[in-house]
Formats: structure tokens, C-alpha cells, sequence
């Protein structure tokens, strides 16, 4: 188990750089650079643009650094836990990203707790009551969240939530909560406001979980071990509980890897439509004005989030079936 | 048999019988012409006959070939060109269309609407007036439009009425009707979903194809890219890379880059599958047995692995549709994919974005109901394709 843990663990590192690279060659590869954009801006306003600053500009950013020195300095930096510098605020990233990190995380845990929590139960009655109506109506369900786009649903979650609960519109917190220090009010603010949002980004993924429990869970039912409990007299719940679920399970486990990107993807969008002060809307803004390190950092953290993800599944996976421990590391 | 019972007593000797019919061998099993269509059926008859079982599919798979054979002629059908814009009616909510007029039946028409500024609060109101019934038109000459871009015409299926306009769904912010700019968005992003499967399934069968059929380290390659691509999540990936299109490039050209990045990144479930049946199938002996008569790897996979599962790549084929255009959708309402003039069902949603659009002029957001019928036939067809395609259902 041990080794499985440490193996999986080193594997983790030439993915990462990979990544990194790629995410390199991605925010380098628009035509020019921020600089650039900020002169063109600087002159279409009239002002004059002293070559003097903007060398002296361009030396301090590492823009004239050949491309792989540039991108040693800013790997170097990840590590250390400097994730650049952004143009765009004139601030360390560290600093305008701020909170966002933080609360990006917190979002994607509680979505991840709603698509578990939810899907779960709706899962199991739609296997055993199969073609009942309940069954049909979670399925239509599941059908329309998998294919209503969030953002819409986002909005018109958001008029509701104004209309009917007066939660204010956008954002993840009472307004007086937004700079203040974290405190106890902050939190109950911020917990009551999360459930739209988790709502929203949970949704398809809930779709989704339901859908593949539930197949699995039959395959499960039909096999000839539980129509032998079932004729030795076995209690169906007990039946049920003891052996098909414990099977049919893994698929909660193994799916927070392919779950997270998911819930990332949607909390982005999501994030634009209601103003929340997670890393889609500033990651936006950052591609758009080719703030690079900004959007680097983002895109860097949230693969970050996935591959640990697909690490957490696989040794929850390794430690709860028997089937993977012992067959030495062969997850699917 | 019978001679045996009717024979009485069992001491007497069996009398010998032949009979002289010729010998049937298929006598006891005679197989009806049902049965037989379907046990000298090919695969592909199989297929198509199981599909048919699963409703909900084939009605999937109707509604989506109508709405195809409707992207041909979007000019025809829609009543205004998508950029005429009536500065007279903007955000006309969406009217209704009548076939009675005060007890007497005159066929479809729209009421002729009067507009009022409310002066408290600037809001445009129009409302019908019921005593001037327009008939709408049929087949007529109406705004003129290039079909496909090409061929100039202003033949159209239906017209607004003389002396008034007609927006069935409602009218922008600019005046345009909805109806229209729906019928052209559906052209845009109708075909981007199947370009960018086109993409998708290119990349895959030849990655898939190479990682399967050879295994050791070009497996492991592949794989690893796989890996990368997948734990990067999808969306803010689709950002960086629709960034990374010029912002001099024409319109069209965005529209081909966007295909080729949503392809670009949804390879990967394709390649997989690709490759788990390949793995699974180059060790059938129909295999080795074409690898002794030494035919090379190409035709191996074409022409001997490639029938096997190509109704398997079809099924997931069908199932990737959808989350491109769902991709599309979702850049084009940030604001980072297609851009207009070419109009998508994203694009129009773009005007959708905030809240106010929600609580004042709702039907900005119709172009959302195209695009969830889309989405759900595609997925029931891919269900349906998906089941047909499995032997073992």
C-alpha cells in the first residue's frame, strides 16, 4: 500500500510539469505581449510612450528573457509559492487573487458534498425501483440538468433567489462582509449564500453521478449472488446494503477525478454570471488583457486542484476495494 | 414414434418403416422469414433494427435530421434577414399569432401593435391593437439574402404582413427579429458541434488507433498526453486557447479556429475508447491470422479492427456532439467565441447575460430552448445508438 501511495505520488510530478509547460506555451502564444497592448493603449490616448520605461518596464517583468528562462522563473516561483507578477493590478499575483483561491476550493468541496449527498440516495431508489415513476422522473430530471446550460440556469436561480428568498443578487457574502477579516457572521453570510452557486455548478455533475450509480447498481442487482440471497431469504434491505451497493460504490470514489475538472469548468462560468469572487471572472479578464502570469497562475492552480483529485480518488480507491489494492495498481 | 404406440402388445416385432419423404434436416427447427431476416441480417441491419425498438431515439434522431435538413435552407425560412433591423421595434415582446378575428375565421395573422413610451420609466410598451388584423404571408418576396453566401434570392416561407412587422419571438435590441436570428444561429451551431466531432474523431481513431494497435511505449505516450489534457479542466482551457485567436481574424475564420479548438480537446474519451477495443481485439485470432499473411498494420486496423468498432465510435461520436455545443454555447456567451455578425445560439445569448434581460425582456433567452432540444435528442440518440451497438443487450 505503501509503495502504490509513493508511486502514484512521483507520477504525479512529470504530469504537473507537463502541464505546465503546456499552460506555458498557451498563455505565451497570442501575438505579442502585455507590454505591447499597454504601449498601443498608452499612445491611442496621446501620451507619449518613454522607450527608457518601457525597457526598464520590460527588464523588471523578465519579458526579455529567452522563453525558457522565463518559464524556469516562473515554475521556480510556483513552487516557492510565487505565482507571478500581474501586469494588469501592478501587484504581486499573490495579492490580487487574494481570497479567490481559497473560496474556489471551498466551493468545489461543498458542490462535490451536494453532487454525493444528492445523487446518492436518488440513485439507489431509481436502481431498485427501476421504470417505477419515481425512476422516470429522476431520469427526465437528470436528462434536463444535464442539458440546460449553467449559466442560464445561474439566472434565473439568481431572480428567484432575489424574488422569493431577498438573498442579494451576485457574490458569495453580504456586501459589508467583502474586505472584512474572517469572523463568524462572515461565514454564516457566506454559508448562506453558497447554496446557489453550489447548487448551479453541482447540478450537471449530479446528472451525471446519478446516472452512472445507477447503471452500475443494476448491473450489480442482476447477478446471480444477490438472486441467491434473495432466495435463501435474505432481508432486502440487508441484501441490498451488504453486497450490490458496496460494489456498485466505486464510481463515487473513482469520479472526483473526472467530477473536479467538471465542477472547476462549471464554477467558472457560473462565477462570471453571478459575480462571484472566485477565479473565473478575474481568470477572464486576465486572458482577455493577456496578463499572463494572472492567467497562468489560475490555469495552473485549477489543474493543480484536478490532479490532486485524480490522486485523493485513487488511494480512497486503493484503500476501499480490495479488488485494486491487490491487483497491484491496475485502477480501471 | 407412433408406430411404436399404435402397435399393440411388446413381445410383437417392431414393423420396419421408412418414409419415403426425403430426409429435412431443419424439419423440427423450420425458421420463419421473420426469423431469418434477422439471423442472416448484417451487423449494421442488427443495429438498425434495435435502434428502432428505443422510441424515444428514433424520435430523438427525426427531430435532429429535420432541424439538419432546415440548416440547408435557413434564408428560405426564416422571415427577415438576420442584420434587418426595425428601428421602429425594439424589444417587442413576442406576439402571438391569431387565426380568428372577431368570430370570423381569416387564417394566421398578427395584430398591428402601438407603441407607447411609458415617460415614468422609459419603458418601450406595445400592445395589440384589435381592430387591425395583418395577415402574414406565405411564399413571398421579402428581404433579399445570399443563400450560403453564394447564391442571391428573397424567396421566403414566410413574410411579415403588409404594413406591420412580425416578431414571433420578439425583437432585440436593435430591432431584429428572434425568430430569424435563431433559424441562422442554428446553422452555426448546428454544424460547429459536427465539425468539431469531425475534429475529435480524426485525432482519436489515429492516437487511439496508434496507442492500441502497438501498444509499449507509444501506448504509454498517448496515454500520458491523455492523462494531461484530461486534468486540465476543460472550460478555462477553452478560454486560454480561444484567447489565443487574433482578434484581426475575420469572423469565419474564428468560426473554423473555435471548431478546431473544441476537436482539439475532446479527443481524448474517443482515443480511449479507440484504444480498449483495439487492445482487446488485436489479440482475436482473425487478427494474428491477417498479421501471418502479412498485411501491414494500416490495412490491419482499416480493413480487419476498425468494421468492429466503428459502431461504437459512432454511438460516442454522437455523445461528444453535445458538449460542443454546449462548449460553444458557453464561449460565446463569455464572450470569447464566436463573434457577430456570424450569429450562434451562443452569441444571442450573449445579449441574455445579465439580470435585467431576466426580469424585463425574458424572451432574449429563447434561443435556449433550441439548444436544450438539441442537447437532449443528441443524447437519446447516442443512448439509443449506444444500446443498438452492444451485443450483449
Amino acid at each position: 500500500m505503501f509503495r502504490y501511495f509513493v508511486q502514484r505520488l512521483l507520477v504525479m510530478v512529470p504530469t504537473l510539469i507537463v502541464i505546465s509547460i503546456a499552460i506555458f506555451v498557451i498563455i505565451q502564444a497570442p501575438p505579442g505581449d502585455f507590454l505591447e497592448s499597454y504601449i498601443s493603449e498608452l499612445q491611442s490616448q496621446g501620451e507619449a510612450v518613454d522607450p527608457a520605461k518601457i525597457e526598464f518596464l520590460r527588464r523588471t517583468y523578465g519579458l526579455d528573457l529567452p522563453l525558457y528562462m522565463q518559464y524556469l522563473k516562473w515554475a521556480g516561483g510556483l513552487l516557492q509559492g510565487n505565482l507571478g507578477y500581474s501586469f494588469e493590478h501592478s501587484l504581486p499575483v499573490n495579492e490580487v487573487v487574494g481570497d479567490r483561491l481559497s473560496l474556489t476550493v471551498v466551493v468545489s468541496l461543498a458542490s462535490i458534498l451536494f453532487v454525493w449527498v444528492v445523487s446518492f440516495p436518488i440513485a439507489v431508489y431509481s436502481a431498485v425501483r427501476q421504470y417505477s415513476i419515481g425512476d422516470y422522473f429522476f431520469t427526465f430530471l437528470g436528462y434536463i440538468g444535464l442539458a440546460t446550460p449553467s449559466f442560464l440556469f445561474a439566472l434565473i436561480l439568481l431572480y428567484f433567489a432575489k424574488e422569493y428568498f431577498d438573498i442579494s443578487i451576485g457574490g458569495l457574502m453580504e456586501p459589508q462582509y467583502m474586505d472584512a477579516p474572517w469572523s463568524w457572521a462572515k461565514f454564516q453570510s457566506i454559508l448562506s449564500h453558497l447554496w446557489i452557486p453550489v447548487l448551479v455548478i453541482g447540478l450537471p455533475g449530479t446528472a451525471g453521478m446519478i446516472r452512472r450509480l445507477r447503471a452500475n447498481l443494476l448491473d450489480e442487482l442482476n447477478k446471480q449472488y444477490v438472486v441467491t440471497g434473495r432466495a435463501k431469504g435474505l432481508p432486502p434491505g440487508r441484501l441490498l446494503v451488504k453486497y450490490p451497493l458496496r460494489v456498485s460504490l466505486n464510481p463515487f470514489i473513482a469520479d472526483i477525478g473526472s467530477l473536479l475538472p467538471e465542477l472547476i469548468s462549471g464554477s467558472v462560468i457560473v462565477s462570471v454570471v453571478m459575480s462571484l469572487p472566485l477565479t473565473g471572472p478575474m481568470l477572464l479578464d486576465a486572458l482577455r488583457s493577456q496578463d499572463m502570469y494572472l492567467a497562468g497562475s489560475f490555469l495552473m492552480f485549477m489543474a493543480f486542484l484536478t490532479v490532486l483529485g485524480v490522486f485523493i480518488s485513487d488511494i480512497l480507491l486503493a484503500l476501499l476495494d480490495p479488488r485494486i489494492r491487490l491487483g497491484a495498481g491496475a485502477t480501471k | 414414434m407412433n408406430e411404436r404406440t399404435s402397435s399393440d402388445g411388446a413381445s410383437a416385432p417392431l414393423p420396419h418403416y421408412v418414409s419415403p419423404a426425403p430426409f429435412d434436416p431443419y424439419s423440427v427447427e423450420r425458421t420463419t422469414p421473420e426469423q431469418e431476416k434477422i439471423y442472416l441480417a448484417s451487423q449494421w441491419k442488427l443495429m438498425a433494427l434495435k435502434f428502432k425498438r428505443h422510441r424515444v431515439a428514433v424520435v430523438s434522431a427525426i427531430v435532429l435530421a429535420l432541424m439538419y435538413l432546415a440548416v440547408l435552407g435557413v434564408e428560405f425560412l426564416s422571415p427577415y434577414h438576420q442584420d434587418t433591423r426595425n428601428v421602429q421595434h425594439i424589444y417587442v415582446p413576442p406576439q402571438p399569432v391569431h387565426l380568428f378575428h372577431k368570430g370570423e375565421f381569416i387564417g394566421p395573422f398578427v395584430y398591428a401593435l402601438d407603441y407607447k413610451l411609458d415617460m415614468s420609466n422609459l419603458k418601450r410598451t406595445f400592445t395589440e391593437n384589435p381592430e387591425k388584423p395583418l395577415k402574414i404571408r406565405f411564399f413571398c418576396r421579402g428581404d433579399r439574402y445570399n443563400w450560403w453566401g453564394v447564391v442571391p434570392g428573397d424567396l421566403h416561407l414566410v413574410c411579415p404582413p403588409e404594413g406591420g412587422p412580425m416578431f414571433l419571438l420578439g425583437s432585440d435590441r436593435l430591432g431584429r427579429d428572434m425568430l430569424s436570428r435563431v433559424l441562422y444561429g442554428m446553422r452555426i451551431s448546428l454544424t460547429i458541434g459536427i465539425m468539431g466531432v469531425a475534429v475529435s474523431i480524426v485525432l482519436g481513431i489515429a492516437l487511439g488507433g496508434l496507442a492500441g494497435y502497438y501498444g509499449g511505449w507509444v501506448d504509454d505516450i498517448v496515454q500520458r498526453v491523455i492523462e494531461v489534457i484530461r486534468s486540465i479542466p476543460h472550460l478555462p482551457l477553452w478560454l486560454a486557447l480561444a484567447a489565443i485567436l487574433p482578434v484581426t481574424w475575420s469572423p469565419l475564420w474564428i468560426y473554423f479556429g473555435i471548431t478546431i479548438i473544441l476537436g482539439l480537446i475532446d479527443w481524448t474519451g474517443l482515443a480511449r475508447a479507440v484504444r480498449s477495443r483495439l487492445l482487446s481485439l488485436r489479440e482475436e485470432d482473425f487478427c494474428v491470422a491477417a498479421q501471418l499473411m502479412g498485411a501491414s498494420p494500416r490495412r490491419i486496423i482499416f480493413r480487419h479492427l476498425m468494421p468492429s468498432f466503428m459502431s461504437h465510435l459512432i454511438a460516442s461520436a454522437t455523445l461528444a456532439i453535445p458538449n460542443m455545443i454546449l462548449g460553444e454555447t458557453a464561449l460565446s456567451f463569455l464572450g470569447l467565441g464566436i463573434r457577430p455578425p456570424i450569429t450562434s445560439w451562443g452569441v444571442l445569448l450573449n445579449e441574455a447575460q445579465n439580470i435585467n434581460v431576466v426580469v424585463l425582456y425574458p424572451w432574449l433567452m429563447l434561443p435556449i430552448v433550441p439548444v436544450i432540444i438539441v442537447v437532449l435528442a443528441f443524447n437519446f440518440m447516442g443512448d439509443g445508438l449506444r444500446d443498438a451497438a452492444d451485443p450483449y443487450r
